[in-house]
């Protein structure tokens, strides 16, 4: 009857947990995928418990990998989103969280354009808060995911080169995965078009490659960003094209890696522009592992968080 | 299971279990005619010894053929998850393949309130119908708080609900032995 | 009426004077100060008790919201959280509704001080007609009506030709142009400094050479035209250095640096946990920047101290960290944060702060007042060096509360004001 070691009422990111609270994510999540593949696939765990599914920005993938987790432990699972809601328009913060609150939740999940909602909501509110990602802060269900994934695939996380590529600064999943697998004792080298490269990214720790060449030597795991030509009206790369010609990974480029290398992606994928089909459906690609996977994982922190008592 | 104080009381010694055990598996092999379509499943932690020992006993008994074995883990289950913080650790079930039309063996070291039994009945039933649901506990003392009775029990012991038993499998423990704590709770 | 204000230290840097002295008013000037001055038949007498006597504190970077923004501040509101804070005198920006590009506006400002005012006010007007950075505004009107410099503030003056002419029509008058210095395409949509912290928080950042090279382009203006520039919320190092460079040359150039800048830097934003107390324009920067203002200070590159009181209701701060408007409120704040923080463990002398909030930032922007020669205005600042505050910002009587400063324990502070010889505060 050993009680786990989980104290947080939140889950807003990766750069707070130490690695002892990841890994009892991650191996909690071990014990829920068994579940997904019960004739039966739902548990009582969570009955009676509301969970509030709150997307200001669009999302099918998290949202829905969030729902079955939900679903599959037996809480009820309330969706409400920027297009759908009029209460999160023109509306403060602290307007949102009192009437969030007014439904007395038992968790929010919470996906913001900007960095930070999530953690001003987590204070203002007796509910869990779980981010499912802020701006480009922080994903951590996604580097959880991820994470599983790779312990799934490698064994272990310690000692393994794991290379970013793609539009490292205006990604979420790359800051969460970048304080995860250094505090599970991987190094990362994040590469990408300098354009794209956030300025001090190397006061995190990792090692910064401007070519993809550079980035797989020695890579044991090979984790792709969805690449978007321009933010906010501001060009990044000047085409498609030449960023696949300089980033995209292709089989002959994954030849530079290890040879059994793992390649992933958070999704969605963008076909010929930064991964080339026969790599996204190749015997490399764990990329459906991950989605799978994602639901194991978000089970868990459903579930860990649960039994946190809010503001006592 | 660890108990800080109170007087401790020894029940069982290895000697005593194991020969307990023998019975116990001759119990099942009769109630169920046989071993066929026999399943034992345990219920985490100290079930699962039991479960094994049972297992090794009726292979002995019936000649040759592996019984096969399962674990269980209740936690998703308990009823009383939203009174306690924080979380139990979730571990591991996995069954030895489809469980319906079998006869499962639920195993367990201690049946005392029976809340566990309840749980690992509605975790079992999401894994399929089997064809009927046993019961075998080394110990039971007592105090039922469910309507639950034990098939097969290895040893009755009167205690008080401030009692606490321990038992210990060589597997897990490094011994096999039953003790019980007094007013350890 | 006369009063006497005995037994204090007067400080007063622009007479280069430190010791006990007293100090007399005559109908609001002063006029006399010396040891054991005598007390005339029907003056009153203040008694010191041995505190700090100042020229009256000056801060010349003041949003004072009046007209158009009431709910945030007025000049009501904002002169007393002058007087409370230990300024006998702020400039006030035009960013308001209208904006103060004629002389009706800059008329109603002085009426509503002239009315209410608890410290007096002086107007800077607008570079461009509705800040709209297109075409001069009513400069000579509005200096006619009492305005003392032109700023966009809030925005820059992007345009190059036209802060070219401001810098020129400017010299009619004798008043500065006071920049906001931000390329506007460079920090884009930032809402913090751009560095390391920035990348940790996924906030999109304002690099240091978004004021760097606006600054840079203007001294190159500013040296052509023989125009008098002021650079106001000054923020790096590398901005510092070029006026610095310019100063060295002979240019009629000056700047100012806030309280902020000078205690906080861009890790505050994550420390704070995203609060919008810690977003303002310039953005807190790094670490290095800081130290370099503080080289600034003490080599006097820097001419002043100004709080950039930017008050904004706690609704509009209730927002996520993006879209929160830029800003904190200062007047509060600014004087014991920097005898807590700059002249407590030595940074600066204590004559070298009010320097930095009298004498400098009066001779900036040419106002009268921040000395207490003979002859000056009586606007004069009692500060206690051993009182002790902790900053709640529940007891502000600004209109606002918005302050990254909330909770810190600091000693030193203004406990009484004068204005024109008469106790205000």
């Amino acid at each position: 009857m050993n009680e786990t070691n989980w104290h947080r009422k939140d889950l807003l990111g990766i750069a707070e947990l130490s690695a002892a609270e990841i890994e009892l994510i991650l191996d909690t999540a071990e014990s829920f995928r068994e579940v997904a593949e019960r004739p039966i696939k739902k548990v009582p765990t969570l009955r009676g418990k509301t969970v509030i599914n709150l997307f200001f920005e669009a999302s099918t993938r998290t949202r829905s990998s969030f729902e079955i987790a939900e679903k599959r432990l037996s809480a009820d699972g309330l969706n409400f989103s920027s297009s759908s809601s009029a209460l999160v328009k023109g509306e403060s913060l602290v307007d949102t969280a009192r009437n969030l609150q007014a439904m007395s939740p038992d968790l929010i999940v919470i996906r913001h354009g900007h960095p930070g909602v999530p953690h001003r909501l987590a204070r203002l509110l007796e509910a869990g808060v779980i981010n499912a990602g802020d701006g480009a802060h922080e994903h951590p269900t996604q580097a959880l995911l991820d994470a599983f994934t790779i312990r799934q695939h490698k064994g272990q996380i310690g000692g393994l080169r794991v290379a970013i590529i793609g539009d490292i600064e205006h990604s979420r999943v790359v800051r969460s995965n970048i304080h995860l697998l250094q505090k599970l004792g991987a190094s990362v080298v994040v590469a990408g078009p300098r354009t794209m490269m956030p300025v001090g990214i190397e006061g995190l720790g990792v090692d910064v490659a401007y070519s993809l060449d550079e980035a797989l030597d020695g890579a044991d795991v090979v984790m792709m960003l969805r690449i978007q030509l321009e933010r906010q009206g501001r060009p990044l790369i000047p085409s498609i094209k030449e960023y696949f010609s300089l980033f995209g990974l292709t089989r002959d480029r994954l030849g530079l890696a290890n040879e059994d290398a793992i390649v992933m992606h958070p999704g969605p994928m963008n076909r010929g522009v930064e991964i080339a089909s026969d790599v996204a459906d190749g015997p490399e690609s764990v990329i459906l592992a991950q989605v799978a996977n994602g639901v194991a994982v978000r089970m868990a922190i459903l579930y860990l968080l649960s039994g946190v008592r809010g503001a006592a | 299971m660890t108990a800080d104080s109170g007087t401790l009381e020894r029940v069982l010694d290895g000697e005593q279990m194991h020969r307990i055990v023998r019975r116990m598996a001759g119990e099942l092999i009769e109630q169920n005619q046989g071993a066929t379509d026999l399943v034992l499943i345990g219920i985490r932690t100290r079930g699962v010894p039991l479960a094994m020992a049972l297992g090794e006993e009726i292979r002995r008994m019936e000649g040759g053929s592996e019984v096969p074995q399962g674990v269980l883990d209740i936690t998703l289950y308990r009823d009383d998850l939203s009174t306690i913080a924080p979380q139990p650790v979730v571990k591991e079930t996995h069954l030895p393949g489809s469980i319906e039309g079998r006869t499962v063996v639920l195993c367990d070291d201690v049946l005392f309130t029976g809340r566990t039994i309840r749980a690992a009945l509605d975790a079992l039933i999401d894994y399929g119908r089997a064809r009927a649901v046993r019961l075998a506990v080394l110990v039971d003392r007592g105090h039922r708080e469910l309507p639950i009775q034990a098939d097969v029990v290895g040893h009755s012991l009167a205690t008080t609900a401030s009692d606490l038993v321990e038992v210990a499998f060589s597997d897990t423990d490094g011994r096999d032995e039953v003790v019980l704590h007094r007013n350890a709770r | 009426m006369s009063l006497v204000i005995q037994g204090g230290r007067v400080v007063d840097p622009s007479q280069k004077v430190d010791g006990f002295l007293d100090l007399r008013v005559e109908e609001g000037t002063v006029v006399e100060v010396g040891e054991g001055l005598s007390v005339p038949d029907g003056a009153e007498v203040y008694d010191a008790g041995g505190k700090v006597v100042a020229p009256g504190l000056i801060d010349i970077h003041v949003h004072l919201r009046e007209p158009g923004h009431e709910y945030k501040e007025t000049v009501a509101s904002g002169t007393r959280a002058a007087a409370k804070g230990g300024f006998t005198a702020v400039a006030c920006m035009a960013n308001t509704s209208p904006v103060n590009d004629c002389r009706s506006v800059t008329e109603h400002i002085l009426s509503e001080a002239e009315r209410h005012g608890r410290a007096r006010v002086y107007p800077i007007g607008a570079v461009s007609l509705g800040m709209e950075g297109k075409s001069l505004s009513n400069i000579g009107d509005m200096v006619a009506a009492g305005a003392v410099a032109i700023s966009d503030d809030g925005l820059p003056v992007s345009n190059a030709e036209l802060m070219r002419r401001a810098l020129l029509y400017t010299q009619h008058y004798d008043i500065p142009v006071i920049q906001h210095a931000e390329d506007l395409d460079l920090s884009g949509g930032g809402v913090m400094h751009e560095g390391e912290w920035s990348t940790r928080l996924g906030l999109p950042g304002i690099p240091g050479s978004a004021e760097d090279v606006m600054v840079a382009r203007d001294l190159l203006l500013a040296a052509d035209t023989q125009g008098r520039y002021h650079v106001a919320h000054l923020s790096t190092g590398r901005s510092l250095d070029l006026v610095r460079e310019a100063k060295a040359r002979g240019l009629g150039v000056t700047c100012e640096v806030t309280p902020h800048h000078l205690l906080l830097t861009d890790e505050e934003v994550a420390k704070s946990g995203f609060s919008t107390d810690c977003k303002m324009k310039p953005p807190l920067r790094s670490e290095t920047d800081r130290q370099r203002l503080l080289e600034g200070l003490v080599d006097g590159t820097i001419d002043a101290i100004a709080s950039d009181h930017a008050p904004h209701h706690p609704d509009e701060k209730d927002e996520s960290f993006s879209c929160a408007p830029f800003g904190i409120v200062g007047l509060e704040t600014t004087l014991s944060l920097c005898l807590d923080r700059l002249v407590r463990p030595g940074i600066l002398t204590l004559s070298r702060l009010i320097d930095l909030l009298s004498w400098g930032p009066a001779r900036a922007l040419g106002l009268p007042g921040g000395t207490l020669a003979v002859g000056s205005l009586a606007d004069i600042t009692l500060i206690d060096l051993d009182a002790t505050l902790t900053i709640d910002r529940d007891t502000f009587v600004s209109r606002s509360r918005n302050t990254p400063f909330a909770g810190w324990e600091l000693q030193g502070r203004a406990v009484a004001t004068f204005l024109a010889g008469e106790l205000v505060s």
